[in-house]
């Protein structure tokens, strides 16, 4: 099978790749760029453990075939904490809560809950708990993750003031 | 007693850092060089003879680097009764639709698949045995013919020539008397279909094999130990020969208890020495090859009083085992074991069977038996309660136990704390008032409760180790084989350890899950970690202590007696003044002539269980004490009912257990809170649909578990009655959790709408018949 050349950025990070058609995002990410906070739970769009930020917006990576890659701006879990390893607010807030448990679906959560929070600094829950609906759990119970996003969402209140 | 410092407080999760940056590494995030790619080919039918196995073709596809079928495997293996080659053998059966019966090794993912489809596999398909009333009468077709020559733990009781790998029967008192006596006796029958454990992670194993006949597994196994011991007896291999490694675990909830792929594994990694084989199941895979928990039938008879006094109940479980019970015959024992629920019953008769069916393998999942026979139990009292005029919570407070009543198995329960948690879970859901208006006529709520309870099902003589290495500058590396799988051992061992060493837990570093360097465990199962991993740490930590005071009398010229561990130093307790820091004496003592003794401190801590002693094996009854302790609590649960699109919606659920000692309380709460949505998912959404053997729902977007759109509101409570033997206090929590939630949806859905729903999940078709059955 014929590779496709593709250029795309992932955590700020110029990448370019010949990459098999037939291959998800999700394999990219995951078996060429090694980049395994990203997990994989279904395969099937079904439960979020894929989610990454494409140009803004949350997007399960099993469902992007690689060549759409191309262009793209991709944040995965590893780009959330800056270089030094400072924790982005929301990745605090997931600690102080006890909001994350086998950590398995955790950078799913992260990733759409960061997405969400971009794009709105100030939810309120009902909008937290429509943005992590695609993210299972099994582990939590949610509630600690939808509490965990609304600190944030707190804080961000808080800055605007 | 001093106050305690570390033990009863929340602490950060210690390994909450990695996991939100996605730096954990899973089984199948590690990528080895040379690594080659497993797959399995599965039989087709859900009861079939192997006839032949023709890999010739695989074989010769370029890349394809192994390929086995079930010859490779010499001796079946099992937890407690070894009934299963890891792969089905030519000659032999595959006994559930999806059992493995070849894989290969290649050097890509799609070269394995191709490399399946050009096995041929010639198969004889046989009579199946789809529901388990059925496979325990004479004359069903026999799944295993020889299980009269298995070996099975002495405590079980298989019946040859049927399909019943276990009869175990319970004989307190004479429940025909209590009949007689009684003023009412009813009969009820519930059904509890199988579902499935989800965890996020599918299963994943990695084998490597190496020149000199070792042989490395990396497992998301939640007890490397057992699973080591699985393949020692299966493959013939001396224990120091395999090193299990469990690098971390992505959600268990009992269906990475025991050892299944690995299994598949082995032989492909022996035939391509040197090189890792990795084999990641599907979510596909993961519906239907992981274990699934066990449907049961179950009947309950009441003999009743009209005052509400129980006077005896009979109870007849049947446990659809499926294809193999390694494990199902303990689920059968364990509910056998609590099959009078919390409730303190003079005669109680049970038979719990557990039968082998052609469908997935039934294994532990969360509650080992405990959240089917209370969906049965629960629902049986509130029915009960009804039908003679009494309250469902005044029925609770006459039977339920009480401190020095006694089991079904007439064992003495001295700490209960039950009637406790039933009267705080009414009074947080304010139960005797009415619920808040929906604001809609078709939108109609109410609420009910349902207590529960569970004792750890284990080998009354598990044993649990732990080893505390003090480093140079007074920090600690703690080493257990209690494994973290989200459920926050590697937060509450260190506390455990740090109370006793008077150090704050983040200088303990936590290892867990590896059989060449973290010590024996017997499993990470039956919420029994806290218990007898935290009894091995905290011995642990009090011999390193020891030791380290056996230093501090020659170094301080001070009897031991007055010595003690403070906030880092080895502290004169007469003389506050005269104190060390304990980095001191981390590598020994030295005196002034530069002379040496004593050695890196290192603490070494074992634990059996004491005294626990197996039932009578013809009547089931406590000769001592059969369980270790018994957690018990109470569930309450507010519903709304919508009468025109049959759908529940769960609005708030109040849980209260007697936790003897709360390790870390936030760890505690974000326990029954994921219990809780367990426990609503399946009383409203799961069930692993099979029909002839086949899983119908094999995928999320047919098998629905909860989302965050479907949680409750939570209330959490709990009560401390210190467990005597437990470290601080503490008993096991995880799994109890879960057992009342659903009959208390349940009893609040029959509340709500007058109708009695003997079978989970309660779905919105289910909903709509049976209110159009109620009008006609």
């Amino acid at each position: 099978m014929k590779k496709i050349h593709v250029r795309f950025y992932i955590n700020e990070e110029l990448n370019e790749l010949d990459v098999q058609p037939n291959r998800t995002m999700l394999s990219v990410i995951r078996d060429e760029l090694h980049l395994t906070g990203t997990k994989v739970g279904c395969g099937a769009g079904e439960c979020g453990a894929c989610t990454v930020i494409v140009d803004g917006k949350p997007v399960n990576a099993c469902l992007v075939l690689a060549p759409e890659m191309d262009g793209m701006h991709i944040t995965t879990i590893e780009g959330i904490a800056d270089h030094d390893g400072n924790l982005s607010p929301l990745q605090k807030a997931f600690i102080d809560h006890a909001a994350l448990q086998c950590g398995f679906c955790t950078p799913g959560f992260i990733m759409s809950a960061t997405a969400l929070l971009n794009e709105n600094p100030t939810p309120t829950r009902d909008e937290i708990k429509h943005a992590i609906a695609g993210n299972l759990c099994r582990c939590t119970g949610y509630i600690r993750i939808i509490e965990a996003i609304e600190d944030v969402a707190n804080q961000n209140k808080g800055g605007a003031n | 007693m001093e106050e305690l410092k570390y033990v009863g407080k929340t602490f950060e999760r210690s390994d909450a850092v990695k996991k939100v940056t996605g730096a954990l590494e899973f089984v199948d995030d590690m990528h080895f060089q040379r690594m080659l790619y497993a797959q399995c080919v599965r039989s087709p039918y859900a009861h079939a003879k192997i006839i032949s196995v023709d890999m010739s073709e695989a074989l010769k596809l370029p890349g394809v680097r192994a390929a086995i079928c079930g010859d490779e495997y010499p001796n079946r293996a099992g937890l407690y009764l070894e009934d299963r080659y890891f792969m089905a053998k030519p000659g032999d059966t595959a006994k559930y639709m999806g059992e493995a019966v070849a894989a290969v090794a290649a050097e890509t993912p799609e070269i394995a698949e191709a490399a399946c489809k050009l096995i041929k596999v010639e198969y004889e398909e046989l009579p199946a045995v789809t529901n388990a009333l059925e496979g325990m009468k004479p004359g069903a077709p026999i799944i295993h013919p020889d299980l009269a020559k298995y070996k099975i733990a002495s405590i079980f009781l298989p019946e040859a020539g049927t399909n019943i790998s276990h009869h175990y029967v319970l004989r307190k008192g004479n429940f025909e008397e209590a009949c007689k006596q009684a003023d009412k006796v009813f009969e009820h029958s519930f059904y509890v279909p199988h579902v499935q454990h989800v965890p996020l992670e599918p299963h994943a194993c990695m084998a490597r094999y190496d020149a000199d006949g070792k042989l490395t597994v990396w497992s998301c196994c939640q007890s490397p130990y057992a699973v080591r011991q699985a393949l020692s007896v299966a493959f013939g291999m001396a224990l120091n020969k395999i090193r299990v490694v469990s690098p971390a675990v992505g959600g268990g909830f009992g269906s990475k208890a025991g050892t299944t792929l690995e299994g598949i594994v082995i032989p492909l990694a022996k035939h391509c020495q040197g090189r890792p084989v990795k084999l990641v199941y599907t979510r596909e895979d993961e519906f239907v090859n992981a274990y699934v928990r066990q449907g049961m039938h179950a009947t309950i008879k009441t003999a009743v009083q009209k005052d509400g006094k129980i006077l005896g109940v009979q109870n007849r479980f049947v446990w659809d085992g499926g294809a193999y019970t390694e494990y199902g015959v303990n689920i059968t024992k364990a509910g056998g074991w609590a099959s009078a629920g919390p409730y303190d019953i003079d005669n109680v008769w049970t038979d719990s069977y557990c039968v082998y069916t052609n469908h997935p393998v039934g294994g532990p999942y969360r509650g080992f038996g405990m959240c089917e026979i209370h969906f049965a139990i629960e629902q049986n009292i509130d029915m009960v309660a009804k039908a003679i005029g009494i309250s469902e919570v005044e029925i609770r407070r006459i039977n339920g136990i009480r401190p020095g009543g006694h089991t079904g198995m007439n064992e003495q329960v001295d700490i209960a704390g039950y009637q406790e948690c039933l009267e705080e879970v009414i009074k947080d859901i304010e139960y005797d008032k009415p619920c808040e208006p929906s604001g809609s006529p078709t939108k109609i709520r109410a609420k009910g409760i349902a207590g529960g309870w569970k004792a750890p099902s284990m080998p009354t003589n598990a044993g649990s180790s732990a080893i505390i290495r003090m480093n140079e500058d007074g920090t600690f590396i703690l080493m257990s084989s209690g494994q973290e799988m989200g459920q926050g051992v590697s937060t509450v061992l260190p506390q455990i350890a740090a109370e006793v060493l008077s150090v704050p837990p983040e200088k303990i570093t936590f290892c867990c899950g590896d059989t060449d360097y973290t010590p024996y465990e017997w499993q990470t199962v039956a919420s029994r970690t806290t218990y007898c991993a935290g009894n091995a740490v905290k011995l642990a930590a009090e011999d390193l202590k020891n030791k380290v005071l056996d230093l501090a009398e020659i170094k301080m010229g001070a009897v031991k007696r007055d010595l003690e561990f403070k906030d880092g130093y080895v502290v004169h307790k007469i003389y506050p003044d005269r104190k060390y820091p304990i980095s001191e004496f981390a590598l020994g003592i030295a005196f002034p002539d530069g002379s040496g003794y004593g050695g890196p401190a290192i603490g070494v801590g074992t634990y059996t269980l004491e005294n626990n002693i197996n039932t009578d094996k013809k009547t089931g009854l406590a000769i001592y004490h059969p369980a270790a302790y018994w957690t018990m609590g109470a569930n309450a649960a507010e519903v709304e009912v919508d009468t025109e699109t049959g759908n529940i919606r769960v609005l708030k659920m109040s849980s209260c257990f007697d936790a003897g000692k709360v390790v870390n309380p936030a760890l505690y709460c974000a326990q029954a809170e994921g219990a809780m949505v367990q426990a609503l998912g399946t009383a409203i959404f799961e069930e692993l649909k099979l029909k002839n053997g086949r899983v119908l729902n094999k995928s999320f977007m047919d098998y629905k578990i909860p989302t965050a759109d479907d949680i409750p509101e939570f209330s959490i409570k709990y009560v401390e009655h210190a467990e005597p033997n437990g470290p601080y206090g503490a008993r096991g929590v995880g799994e109890p959790l879960m057992v009342p939630g659903a009959p208390a949806i349940a009893n609040a859905v029959y509340n709500a709408i007058g109708v009695r729903f003997t079978r989970m999940p309660i779905t919105p078709d289910d909903v709509l018949r049976a209110l159009r059955e109620k009008k006609e």
